[in-house]
């Protein structure tokens, strides 16, 4: 992955700033340039949101066979968490056994390295979710 | 809009096929499919080739006019197209040959799906593959493309109760269907309890939930229905051709277990062809997990929502079955040559309804579905077919 790739989605990664749409009050994590409900109506109306951070696992597994950036970390579970304000959203669950991740299960996020580019060297952050 | 038929269809071995290049198999596959319509290279109208990841895989890009070349055809001046919807790739590029000439716009098209995969080393296909789901907010955090899929399966068993031993039914009773099919990279039976111990992947889903790593090639011809007859006896008519997008990552969607885009794919071909669900005698659905084919069944209409893991032991699936699916072994036994497999999936259902399909014919199929999807579930094409 390029730096400046990286760089551009810093905001969204490091602090979890997600949108809110203020016509239908809809938040969006990745934030979204329009709400796909008001849609036009929504242009200018939709607004930065710092998300809580706090969820729960609506779904899990665990990975075994990675891409390269992380086989160093297999196994590790990975979720897609529901959090408290609405969004869904993709991320490792980190600081405990593999097996503990369940459906249900209250988490919240965590800033940690997510992975390290073997060429550059260059290493990229984010956020993870552990159990509360 | 004119009626579209399936005057001809060619198919490469899938597997591991390291003594052929791209070219080769393409051609191989093109050829094929040309002689079987009975046509030759001055009749072609426009080709369209499905592809998902030549570039990553070999480097190569440019694929439309590649083909063309290596068909010999460069100095007929035939426009080529390269179509590109991740696993998706061939089932759209045969809707777009199907529109062109439902619109009356061509005649005769000829329309290839190729993937080589295997000439890149396992993980660099994991990567490549993984590029069907969202970059940025899926893959960067470490999910891979069957982790998609078994975020799906871990739902899908919390809401519905389906079982591992379920999953594993779908593996057994494709590898049993693959195990008659002369092109299938695996020609094997596997046993139960071998699907359910295999390897974990991404748990819930073991090895031998997934679709391997696949090279190979299909082409189909088609034609427009009122000059079919010219060159076949038995031309199959493809009566609705539906396709729908959604998210592109599976965190986006309105329910995880159901694929919308497979849902609205199927409305648009089953409002076209005016038929329903409990018409269609058979099908090739995408079961590049197992998980995959358990949503597509319940999606398509052929069970209702929740029951797709009990289709094997309610006997609907199976090649003896009510609605038998994936009689070609599937993506799981068949292979997945992504670009190709839409195109193969549309041959298999061609092959069933001409009475070709040899020791995995299904006696008296009229009406055939075949159901195509990229990355977690973004795009679908859904296709149904009819003997002439
Ligand atoms: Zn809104």
């Amino acid at each position: 992955m390029s730096v400046p790739r990286f760089w551009r989605e810093i905001p969204q990664r490091y602090n979890l700033i997600g949108n809110k749409c203020e016509i239908c009050s809809k938040v969006y994590f990745p934030p979204r340039e329009s709400c796909p409900v008001c849609r036009r109506k929504s242009i200018g109306h939709i607004k930065d949101l710092k998300l809580s951070g706090k969820g729960e696992v609506f779904t899990y597994s665990i990975i075994h066979v990675s891409s390269g950036e992380f086989e160093e970390q297999v196994p590790y579970p990975i979720a897609i968490i529901k959090l408290d304000e609405g969004p869904m959203i993709t991320a490792q669950i980190v600081d405990c056994d593999p097996d503990c991740v369940k459906i249900g299960m209250r988490v919240e996020s965590t800033f940690r390295q997510i992975q390290q580019d073997g060429y550059t060297g260059a290493l990229y952050y984010g956020y993870k979710f552990k159990k509360v | 809009m004119r009626d579209v038929a399936v005057i001809g269809v060619g198919l490469t071995k899938f597997g591991e096929i390291w003594d052929r290049s791209f070219r080769q198999l393409i051609v191989e596959a093109g050829s094929k499919a040309i002689l079987d319509a009975g046509i030759e290279g001055k009749d072609i109208d426009a080709m369209y080739v499905g592809s998902m990841s030549s570039g990553r895989f070999i480097g190569q890009e440019h694929v439309g006019a590649l083909v063309a070349d290596a068909s010999g055809f460069y100095n007929l001046h035939i426009p080529s197209t390269r179509v590109e919807g991740a696993c998706a790739s061939g089932g759209l590029a045969v809707r777009q040959g199907y529109l062109s000439v439902a619109s009356g716009v061509n005649d005769i098209v000829v329309i290839g799906g190729i993937e080589k995969m295997n000439d890149v080393a396992g993980t660099s296909a994991t990567e490549t593959l993984a590029t069907a789901a969202d970059q940025e907010w899926e893959a960067f955090f470490g999910a891979t493309f069957p982790g998609l899929y078994a975020f799906i399966a871990t739902r899908h068993m919390h809401e519905y109760g389906t079982t591992k031993e379920q999953l594993a039914q779908v593996a057994v009773k494709n590898h049993a269907n693959g195990a008659l099919n002369p092109y299938a990279q695996y020609q094997k039976e596997i046993k139960l309890e071998h699907a359910i111990n295999a390897t974990m992947v991404a748990y819930p889903l073991g090895l031998l939930d997934c679709s391997p790593v696949t090279d190979g090639s299909a082409a189909v011809v088609l034609c427009s229905a009122e000059r079919a007859k010219e060159f076949t006896d038995t031309p199959v008519k493809i009566i609705g051709a539906g396709q729908a997008s959604d998210s592109l990552a599976l965190h986006g969607r309105r329910d995880i277990t159901t694929l919308d885009a497979t849902v609205h794919a199927a409305q648009m071909a089953y409002k076209q062809a005016k038929v329903t669900s409990k018409d269609i005698q058979l099908a090739e659905v995408h079961d590049c997990f197992t998980i995959a084919e358990i949503c597509a069944i319940e999606d398509l209409g052929f069970v209702k929502k929740g029951d797709g893991g009990k289709a094997i032991d309610n006997n609907i699936t199976t090649r003896d079955g009510s609605q038998p699916v994936n009689t070609s072994g599937g993506l799981k036994a068949k292979g997945h040559p992504v670009g190709a497999t839409g195109v193969a999936q549309i041959i298999e259902i061609v092959l069933q309804l001409q009475g070709r399909a040899e020791k995995r014919q299904i006696p008296d199929a009229r009406i055939g579905l075949a159901h195509n999807v990229g990355g977690s579930g973004a795009t679908c094409t859904v296709h149904i077919m009819e003997g002439m």
